[in-house]
């Protein structure tokens, strides 16, 4: 038995691509939800970039392109969701179903149209993908003994984007929790009222809060379709928006625990590809099924307050109605 | 104060929200170069224009009746169960272990023991979710989110690794037995002498479909748990005040929703599939959401909002197979319906309850005259 193999670079290494849109649509969703809004169209809005982020790359050849066409995409579903659970308070949770249906048949039914390939766009090649970036020094250091191969394998050698999602990390915590508006976003989904007496626009903040999340999912869902792989494929977010949602769950709506969380939500996926180190670690067979299942498993768990209580801002969901 | 008549709460404001989802659809048929009448002629000539039409389009409204009614009694006690889709997967997994190590000598007796066996396995599946939420308070949408995707992993383990006959590669179990056949529209049909399409795979699970619309209106409208659990739906805390218990209502709400949409199973597990298959359910659960909220959670609304959806199903199916339309058009006016009647409701009676207003005013204006 050999517990170390768990840890195998290649599996760190493909945890750390994996884990970038998880973090991202995490991240998306604790500035929703930190200000009020539920959002579990976080999979669609992750779905409709991905898809638009591959088209226009494909079309242009220019990757930048594509991540700006993704966020776009994904920003006008947070549009619908604003004016959906803002200006006309309704129901965010059916709102956000109906968004990932949404993005569920207007990708395939776009992509038909535009490419006839079933439902997918083409290959990226060349310029319509994020190729890797080598970090400097990383191929002279990789001789050196343990740290090398940890700096020029696993730190070094990823797309842009995962290095933008790390950065989002304590981009996300300084302003929330270092800035006015932060704070404010923050009150925004604890106590609606508060904020209204103090003259701040409840809407106004709660529709910033709903875009940010949209241009978080617009990143997440361009990296799954330029940098994770290459180009669009029916559904390809496969419950990511979903696993996201557990993350921010589990991190109980903060951002360095979101990191924590979707990093193991990510290592989670990535050694459920390598069944055959699992095996060779721990000496008996683990079911894939179970793997696949754990994060949710996980979520119950935490959820239901065994572990911790998870406690959400406390006006989330609730459509904020001025006092008249 | 109720603004607006009932007539235009229960009919007008849907049929508007329907009107804005259909305009919409067709602008999507037609950005895709599409003709949309086309489309609508296609649709109807396939999904009614005959008895085969009709038998695909009954046995889809079977399955959206079954799972429209789960989501609408756990609306009425003010719960929101997006769980249907794992709920009707575990009723599946029911369905299969009681009629595949139980020699059932007739399908009556089968299709009783099939339907308790659906309805315990989906309401079990309901249960840790909603002890949950009345205990722990665990937000019931996340926690049924999260069964889904759990019900998947069960599914996906029971049939590749338990279920599975030996040296089949495809993961679903073996065919039930020819004894626990269900008689289809066709064979039902036709000792009165109507011919039904008889490759059409609507089944006797339709009436046991009706019945339960009948029953969930005899539940929650003419019994004393029925008002239980609209009161606690309205209000929670008024509810408490009167003496009726959160944590009970809560899981009693949420079994009755799990066992219905377990139930689906005798339709597309037991009547169609007649063996259980990994993509049994196909996101039905789903679209209980859209026909619970189109049907305004009231049986007969859900009946009707069924056997639209299955229309869609059906007609969108046949546009897939004639035109270069996706049938994935279907999942796009899903989203638009659930939409326009679910979270963009207040688009719609914002402006009718001024309207309604003015004309009351303008009315009561007249009447009483101008001294006032």
């Amino acid at each position: 038995m050999d517990f170390l193999a768990l840890f195998d670079l290649s599996v760190l290494d493909s945890t750390v691509r994996l884990t970038t849109p998880l973090l991202l649509a995490c991240l998306a969703g604790l500035f929703s939800e930190r200000a009020g809004i539920f959002d579990i169209g976080l999979e669609g809005k992750m779905l409709f970039a991905a898809f638009f982020s591959a088209a226009v790359a494909a079309m242009t050849g220019s990757v930048w392109l594509g991540l700006l066409a993704g966020i776009a995409a994904s920003m006008a579903l947070s549009g619908i969701h604003g004016l959906a659970s803002i200006t006309f308070r309704g129901n965010q949770l059916i709102s956000g179903v109906a968004i990932n249906f949404l993005a569920a048949g207007m990708t395939v039914l776009i992509a038909q149209d535009w490419f006839q390939q079933g439902g997918r766009t083409p290959s990226l090649i060349g310029g319509g993908r994020f190729e890797p970036i080598t970090l400097p020094f990383a191929n002279a250091l990789n001789g050196v003994p343990f740290f090398g191969p940890i700096y020029a394998e696993l730190i070094s050698g990823h797309s842009i984007l995962v290095y933008v999602s790390l950065l989002a990390v304590p981009g996300t915590w300084w302003l929330l929790f270092r800035t006015r508006f932060g704070l404010r976003l923050r009150a925004v989904g604890e106590n609606p009222a508060a904020v209204d007496t103090a003259g701040v626009s409840v809407m106004g903040l709660r529709f910033v809060a709903v875009g940010i999340c949209g241009i978080l999912c617009g990143i997440a869902g361009a990296y799954l379709a330029t940098g994770l792989q290459a180009g669009f494929v029916k559904d390809m977010t496969a419950g990511r928006g979903f696993i996201a949602l557990a993350a921010l769950i589990f991190a109980k709506w903060r951002p360095w625990h979101a990191l924590w969380a979707t990093l193991l939500f990510g290592y989670l996926q990535a050694i459920a590809l390598r069944p055959d180190i699992i095996e060779g670690a721990l000496g008996f067979r683990v079911q894939v099924q179970l793997l696949d299942a754990l994060p949710y498993i996980l979520t119950v768990v935490i959820l239901a307050g065994f572990v911790g209580k998870a406690i959400p801002p406390r006006a989330g969901g609730e459509p904020y109605v001025k006092e008249r | 104060m109720d603004v607006m008549p009932k007539w235009a709460e229960v009919i007008l404001v849907p049929l508007i929200s329907l009107i804005l989802a259909a305009l919409l659809s067709a602008l999507v048929i037609l950005a895709i170069g599409e003709n949309p009448v086309e489309a609508v002629n296609l649709m109807v000539t396939g999904a009614v224009g005959s008895t085969y039409g009709w038998g695909y389009t009954l046995y889809y409204a079977t399955n959206f009746m079954f799972t429209g009614l789960a989501v609408s009694v756990a609306f009425h006690a003010g719960l929101f169960n997006i769980g249907g889709e794992g709920q009707a997967m575990l009723g599946g997994l029911g369905v299969a272990l009681v009629l595949l190590f139980i020699p059932w000598p007739h399908w009556t007796i089968a299709l009783l023991a099939a339907t308790a066996g659906a309805a315990v396995f989906g309401a079990l599946w309901a249960a840790i979710p909603a002890y949950l939420q009345a205990k722990r308070g665990s937000h019931i949408v996340i926690t049924t989110i999260m069964f889904n995707f759990i019900a998947a992993a069960v599914l996906n383990y029971m049939l590749v690794n338990q279920l599975r006959p030996a040296g089949s590669m495809d993961p679903a179990t073996e065919r039930f037995r020819e004894a626990v056949h269900l008689p289809s529209l066709h064979e039902m049909l036709a000792p009165i002498g109507i011919n039904f399409s008889k490759a059409a795979p609507a089944n006797v699970s339709l009436v046991i479909a009706i019945i339960a619309c009948v029953l969930v209106w005899l539940l929650i409208w003419r019994t004393p748990l029925g008002l239980e659990i609209r009161s606690y739906g309205k209000s929670g805390r008024a509810a408490k005040y009167a003496g009726i218990g959160a944590v009970r209502i809560t899981m009693i709400a949420m079994l009755i929703s799990g066992a219905l949409a377990g139930m689906m199973a005798i339709n597309n597990v037991m009547g169609e599939a007649e063996r259980l298959v990994l993509n049994a359910v196909e996101g039905t659960g789903f679209i209980g959401i859209a026909v619970a909220l189109m049907g305004r959670s009231h049986p007969f609304g859900v009946f009707l909002a069924a056997i639209l959806f299955g229309f869609l199903y059906q007609g969108g199916a046949e546009l897939a197979l004639w035109t270069s339309i996706p049938r994935e058009l279907i999942v796009v006016i899903q989203a638009l319906v659930i939409l326009f009647t679910g979270a963009l409701d207040n688009m719609v009676r914002m402006p009718l309850e001024r309207i309604f207003l003015a004309v009351r005013t303008a009315r009561a204006s007249k009447s009483v005259g101008p001294a006032e």
